[in-house]
This record gives C-alpha cells, sequence and structure tokens, in this order.
C-alpha cells in the first residue's frame, strides 16, 4: 500500500526470432490493480508481449519483473498460474466444457466441482446447459467465453487477454467488457488487455501502452489515444497504419 | 532349388522390362537396379549367415546385431530431423526392445540360444521396430504440429510438458500400433505370413511353422507398443527447453 509496485515491468527487453528482431528495446510497466489496454496495428509485437509476462517465451536481453520478481527466478508453472492467460484463438481441448473448465484444476491432480463451473459459466454469461456440450460445438464467441472462464480458473493475480472480445458480437462485448471490469473491482487483478478496437481500449482501459512496428511509442492514462502527441500514434489512431 | 530353376525365375523380372518397355512406363532402369542389387545383397546375407552359423561363435552373433541395428538406425533417423537428438533416442529404443524381447525368449528358454534363432528373429525384430519408429515419429511431429495452440494453452494454464503433449504422445502411440494390431486380426485369412510360408515351401510341418508365427506376431505386438512409448518419452522433452518453452523448431 505504501510503495507503488507495478505488477509487471519491463527493462531494455528484447525479442528476435532467428535473430530478426521483433521486439524493443521495450522499458516500461504494467500499473498493479488496474487495466492496461495494449494496442497497435497487427504484428506490432503485442502477443510477443503477453507471451513474456506469462513466461510462454524468454526475452533475449533485459529484465522482466512480475509483482517485484525477475521471472526467471519463479517456477514457470507457478508463474503461469499467477499471470493467467486467454489465448487469441481461445483453443480448446478435446471433450465437453466442463473439460475445459475444469483443466486448469486437472493440471493439479484437483478437480472442479459442478457447482463451481456452473458458477463460472454464469460469470462469463453462459447457462448451465452449456456445461456438458461438446467443446467442438461451440459458436467463436462461445469459445471465447469458456476460454475466459477457463483462464479465471487459476484466480490469477494477472490476466492478459489477447483480443478476446474480437470475435464476439456487441453484446457479448459489453459482457465479457463488465465482465472483466467486475473482476478487476472485486479481486484487484491487474489487467492487460490487447484490443484493435480503439474504442474499447479508451473506455475499458485505465492505462495503454502503444506498439508500433515492435517499439512502445506511448504509454500513459488511455485518453492519450483521444488527442495523441506522437506521429506515429496519430497516424495509427487515424488508421493509416493498418 | 536347380541352378536352372533358379535362373528361370529371371523371367518375372523379363515380364516387368518387357511391358515397360512396350508401355514406355520407364521402370526400366530401376527395376535392373532393384534386380541387381538384391541378388547381391541377398546371396551376400546368405554367405555371411552361413559363416556365421558355421563359426557358432557369439561375438560374430553380436556384430551381426550390431550391423542389424546400425542400419536400422540410419534409416529411421532420416525420417525424424525435427527432433533434436533423434539418432540416439532411435538407438537407445532399437537396443532395448531388442534385449528385452531377446532376454525373455532365451531367458525362458522359449528358443535355443543359437545363431539359427536368435539372428533371423533379431531381424524381424529389429525391422519392426525400425518401422514402428518411423511411423511415431512422423504422427506425432504431425500431431504436435496440428495441436501446437493445445499445447500452448496447457504451459499456459500452468501445465508440465509432460501434460501438454500428453494427448498428442498417446495419439501418436496409438496410430502407429494400431496397423500391428489389425493385421494381426486378419492374419491367416486374407494372407499367409511370410516366414510360415517360407518355412513350409521349405519343408516345415504346417503345423510347427505355425507355431513359430505366432510366436513371432506375439513378439511382433510387444515390438511395436514398446517401441513407440519408448521412443515417444524419450523424444519429447526435447521439444521443450528448461524454463518449459516451446522451443521453435527452425524450418525443416
Ligand atoms: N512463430 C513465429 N515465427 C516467425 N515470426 C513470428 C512468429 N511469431 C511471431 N512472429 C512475428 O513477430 C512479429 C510480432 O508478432 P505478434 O506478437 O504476434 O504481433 P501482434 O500480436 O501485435 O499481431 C510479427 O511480425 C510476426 O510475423
Ligand atoms: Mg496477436
Amino acid at each position: 500500500m505504501t510503495t507503488y509496485q507495478p505488477a509487471i515491468h519491463f527493462k531494455d527487453v528484447r525479442y528476435s526470432i532467428d535473430g530478426k528482431p521483433i521486439l524493443g528495446p521495450i522499458t516500461g510497466s504494467f500499473p498493479a490493480g488496474r487495466i492496461t489496454t495494449l494496442v497497435g496495428p497487427s504484428g506490432a509485437g503485442k502477443t510477443t508481449v503477453l507471451k513474456l509476462c506469462n513466461g510462454l517465451l524468454s526475452p533475449d536481453s533485459g529484465e522482466i519483473l512480475v509483482q517485484g520478481h525477475p521471472v526467471e527466478s519463479m517456477e514457470p508453472t507457478a508463474l503461469r498460474r499467477k499471470v493467467g492467460m486467454a489465448l487469441q484463438d481461445a483453443p480448446m481441448v478435446s471433450g465437453s466444457v466442463y473439460d475445459n473448465l475444469a483443466l486448469p484444476l486437472r493440471l493439479q491432480k484437483k478437480e472442479l466441482s459442478e457447482a463451481d463451473a456452473v458458477s463460472w459459466l454464469e460469470d462469463v454469461g453462459l447457462s448451465s446447459e452449456y456445461l456438458h456440450k461438446k467443446a467442438t460445438e461451440l459458436s467463436g464467441g462461445q469459445r471465447q467465453k469458456v476460454s475466459i472462464a477457463r483462464t479465471l480458473v487459476n484466480r490469477s493475480d494477472i490476466l492478459l487477454m489477447d483480443e478476446i472480445t474480437s470475435a464476439l458480437d456487441r453484446g457479448s462485448r459489453r459482457e465479457i467488457e463488465s465482465l472483466v471490469t467486475r473482476i478487476n473491482e472485486k479481486y484487484g487483478t491487474s489487467i492487460i488487455w490487447i484490443t484493435h478496437n480503439l474504442e474499447q481500449a479508451i473506455s475499458i482501459g485505465d492505462y495503454t501502452w502503444v506498439l508500433i512496428a515492435g517499439e512502445l511509442v506511448e504509454t500513459g492514462e488511455s485518453r492519450i489515444l483521444e488527442d495523441p502527441t506522437d506521429e506515429r500514434v496519430r497516424r495509427f489512431v487515424k488508421g493509416e497504419l493498418k | 532349388m536347380s541352378p536352372i530353376a533358379l535362373s528361370l525365375t529371371l523371367i518375372f523380372v523379363l515380364i516387368p522390362l518387357f511391358l515397360s518397355r512396350t508401355l514406355n512406363l520407364g521402370l526400366e532402369k530401376d527395376t535392373v537396379i532393384a534386380t541387381v542389387r538384391s541378388i547381391i545383397q541377398l546371396f551376400a546375407v546368405g554367405y555371411i549367415l552361413k559363416f556365421v552359423f558355421d563359426s557358432d561363435s557369439y561375438i560374430y552373433i553380436l556384430l551381426m546385431i550390431a550391423l542389424m541395428i546400425f542400419a536400422a538406425v540410419h534409416n529411421a533417423s532420416k525420417k525424424g530431423k525435427a527432433i533434436p537428438g533423434i539418432i540416439w533416442k532411435i538407438t537407445v529404443t532399437i537396443i532395448a526392445v531388442e534385449v528385452l524381447t531377446q532376454g525373455i525368449l532365451l531367458g525362458f528358454g522359449i528358443v535355443p540360444a543359437t545363431a539359427q534363432y536368435i539372428i533371423p528373429i533379431s531381424g524381424m525384430v529389429v525391422g519392426n521396430s525400425m518401422v514402428l519408429s518411423i511411423l511415431f515419429l512422423n504422427r506425432f511431429t504431425s500431431e504436435m504440429d496440428a495441436h501446437r495452440n493445445r499445447t500452448e494453452l496447457i504451459l499456459s494454464l500452468g501445465g508440465t510438458p509432460k501434460q501438454a503433449v500428453h494427448s498428442q504422445l498417446t495419439d501418436a502411440i496409438k496410430a502407429s500400433t494400431i496397423p500391428t494390431i489389425e493385421s494381426q486380426k486378419t492374419m491367416g485369412l486374407v494372407q499367409l505370413p511370410g516366414m510360415m510360408s517360407g518355412q513350409i515351401i521349405a519343408g516345415a510341418d504346417p503345423v510347427q511353422a505355425v507355431q513359430f508365427q505366432l510366436l513371432i506376431l506375439f513378439l511382433l505386438l510387444t515390438t511395436a507398443v514398446v517401441s513407440s512409448i519408448l521412443l515417444g518419452f524419450l523424444s519429447y522433452p526435447s521439444l521443450f527447453n528448461e524454463r518449459m518453452q516451446m522451443i521453435r523448431q527452425t524450418n525443416e
């Protein structure tokens, strides 16, 4: 409470693939207990930033601190439970919706009660009748919702959301937005949310990172997007960088 | 077989040569190469086996088996390049299967410990272990490619690499061993197994030929299942690093 500590801090982080620079150097923070929206043209490196946060990838150089601890000092499975992630394409394991919701606990040899599973489902706006549906029979939007619910089961301190509402209609998008806001307010969960919807980035975000071509060109309160000073951000907001 | 009879078998080579020539199939060159190679290789093996049988020395038996394993590993590892260190993993697999099966056969006295039994049976075990290794590796790498996002999902939920590959691994093990199990169901109905046919032609009692064939079939069940499971558990860890991250496979 007394000292301010970011949920995640990047210090001179670089990442490359086969010698080709993808990111960085990036220095910046994701504030604790708040919603940070991460925007930028496709291919800018947004997904890469999230995967660096939960240790699915490691930086070539630089340091990433999660709640003040260097990521490489943390056990990978513990880090990934602390920093949960909803993947972009919402992959499902074969089996029912219940099997997918129970997966995070089964990986720890624990079980999820049906009642708990139903309450997670209701949290994301799906009724209990979905519980025993086959995961492969869900629509795109329903799959995203199950994917979000499944990520919530680990009760992470930090949640990474990769374009989770892109496939949803307006109504479902609103449901998910209010759900994530509620989780953020109720549990103080820090949220990092990639979106290509700038309106959403401003309305849902407290804070925003703008990433362009692997470079962190702007960070600050989300309303920086309303009237950007940086020329590249201005062009991105106008839709000139796709 | 008399030398004349043996020479007459070449008629079965001349027929495809003639047809290929008249129909312009372009198969002549490969047919001739295949014929010459099979004649040389099989006679060479025949004389080597005769020498080994006559010498009655375990050194030569071991040497023969080592040679078979070397050739099998060489062949199988060409198919599994996507997995680091695949050569020694296949070597360990084939040696382990050979030691296990011969250990049981000789340990329980199921067959006599002579070159006449050890070498042909080893040949079948090593050959099948090789085929299974290739089948398994093909299947496993394509399962891993097809379900990359599932692997990533399980890692991202806090699963270990073993948990992340579990369903791809078991699918590949099942898929590669099913042909062996299925083919045994129709054995004797659709086809007579090659070894049994050969024994019967060579004058063995059909019932005794069947008994040996059963031994081989059961042996190959163990070979198939143990080969793909062992190779599976040896190969999946090298797809991940010590931070439990998927190692990017550089494009072929
Ligand atoms: N597995 C990969 N192989 C090669 N290039 C990749 C791979 N993953 C990502 N990249 C490249 O890294 C860059 C950043 O990707 P990503 O982080 O997914 O961007 P974003 O999420 O902003 O669209 C892109 O240029 C992409 O082509
Ligand atoms: Mg992305």
